[in-house]
């Protein structure tokens, strides 16, 4: 699997992008999404929420389970995937592009992040 | 107790399609090959292949057969004619269902019992000791087969152009020995998808030849692989029980619906058999004092209903609970088998929801089937 080299990496499967004006995208990883099936609902944060690293903030509904989705990062959120929220599949087919989920204005994140090579590794 | 979990003769096979594995009833199954909403499609409108050699088969023989099968059953065992097979259930002296299962009479004094692989040593050893004082033998052929299965619309065309067997002439739930692909098999019209189609009992050491055969000759008609994500799907849309979920040694099958299955008239004896007096009086209590019906939920919104949710009613009391749920990928939404309260179980009862994870979702109340092939 091929995890992105720009991208940073919860222990959760969450990826997280690098930094635009304090503002960094968020999905889950290729691996998640593989180990997950066929999403067929997720339910994000809204708009204005504030989320805490580690903290549970929505949810993944799949063919066979649903999955608590994990924010890696603290902070508020800015913007939400409407199209992912619309067609649920995109986290399967693109979920390092346009399946990613929401975007937050980051005011604090752990330091226990991975680097892809890092991720690579922890989930071989 | 761990042990390591069995795996079907076609194992590798699985693997080289890159398929994801999971452990079910102590083997190791292709959950799916690659999108299972694809996989379910496909058996809709085209064609899939399945290993489904987890099932259990158990062989009785003897003059004694049918018999046994007659009281060890809950169906008129003795009535199937040859060729023909039977869905039918295996009770306890209670009424509770053991298992459910598929009977082929092969021959005038031979069956196979095929149950599912949670329940097949239970069922085997069931009927071990019922076989006592029957003229009967009790045989696990189990490691015998390789079940597999080619399901879908296009199923026919691509058996026909692999065997001289005559499909035409054989029925849903019917079940000859011929030839398919150079490979001796016993073909049956039977499945679990509620699609046409036809599965395929061969000894173990012709399963990968059998296997690539079907893939080959399914290729221009768009057959795919299929794991055990999709079966459940498409089983559930079809509204056909899955033993765990809609079937319990708690549940009767009269308490599931499928009191039809159980005959307290018999072909071979005077009716006697495991169970009777319990179903006698299940059977009066359904009519008389209706117990929680086994009914369709389908969802007005995307949040997804998982066994053991709690059903609620317009004041948000429990008036049931979900047995199997799921994305429905023929209808687009969510949807779900439940046991309801009989007063909240007729179609289009007003007010009925799904608490899921705390949020009364609501459901719309339906007759099962959620789908069903036109023919």
């Amino acid at each position: 699997m091929n995890n992105p080299q720009q991208l940073r990496y919860s222990k959760e499967h969450e990826w997280l992008s690098a930094a635009e004006e304090g503002v960094s995208a968020i999905g889950i990883t290729e691996h998640a999404a593989n180990a997950l099936g066929d999403v067929v609902f997720v339910q994000l944060p809204a708009v204005g929420d504030t989320v805490t690293a580690g903290e549970t903030c929505g949810e993944l509904e799949s063919t066979k389970s649903v999955s608590d989705l994990y924010s890696p990062v603290d902070g508020e959120v800015t913007e939400i995937n409407e199209d992912v929220v619309s067609d649920p599949s995109l986290v399967n087919t693109a979920p390092f592009e346009g399946g990613w989920l929401f975007k937050v204005k980051v005011s604090g994140e752990p330091d226990d992040l991975l680097t892809a090579d890092e991720y690579t590794a922890f989930t071989g | 107790m761990t042990e390591a979990p069995r795996r079907t003769a076609l194992d590798a096979t699985h693997r080289a399609l890159g398929a994801t594995m999971t452990d079910f009833a102590g083997w190791d199954m292709p959950l799916r090959y690659g999108s299972e909403r694809d996989e379910h499609v496909a058996v809709r409108t085209r064609a899939g292949l399945f290993d489904l050699s987890h099932m259990g088969e158990i062989t009785v023989t003897g003059s004694g057969a049918a018999d046994l099968l007659d009281f060890a059953l809950v169906g008129n065992i003795g009535g199937v004619a040859v060729g023909r097979a039977r869905y039918t259930m295996i009770c306890d002296a209670e009424g509770g269902i053991l298992d459910d299962l598929i009977v082929y009479r092969l021959g005038e004094t031979e069956y196979m019992v095929v149950a599912n692989a949670s329940n097949a040593q239970v069922v085997l050893d069931a009927l071990t000791e019922r076989a006592d004082g029957f003229a009967a033998e009790v045989r696990d052929d189990r490691d015998a087969y390789a079940l597999l299965a080619v399901q879908g619309p296009e199923s026919p065309g691509i058996l026909k152009g692999l065997t001289d067997a005559d499909l035409d002439g054989l029925k849903y739930y019917a079940g000859l020995p011929g030839t398919v692909a150079g490979v001796p098999a016993l073909i049956a019209r039977t499945g679990y998808t509620g699609e046409d189609g036809f599965e395929l009992f061969v000894r173990p050491s012709d399963a990968v030849a059998l296997w690539e055969a079907l893939t080959a000759a399914g290729k221009d008609a768009g057959l795919v692989p299929c794991g055990l994500s999709c079966r459940d799907t498409l089983r559930l849309e079809a509204g056909m029980p899955l033993y765990g979920h809609e079937l319990t040694t708690g549940t009767t099958p009269f308490d599931a619906g499928l009191g039809r299955v159980v005959k307290f008239e018999k072909t071979t004896n005077d009716g006697d058999f495991v169970g009777r007096a319990a179903l006698e009086a299940a059977r009066d209590r359904a009519e008389t004092q209706p117990p929680r019906k086994l009914v369709g939920l389908i969802a007005e919104g995307r949040r997804v209903p998982r066994a053991g949710y709690p059903v609620v009613g317009p004041d948000g009391a429990v008036i049931g609970e979900v047995t199997s749920g799921a994305p429905s990928p023929t209808l687009g939404k969510p949807v779900a088998m439940a046991y309801v309260d009989a007063a909240h179980a007729a179609p289009g009862t007003a007010g009925v929801a799904v608490d899921i994870r705390g949020t009364h979702e609501p459901y719309e109340v339906v007759a099962l089937p959620f789908y069903k092939r036109q023919k």
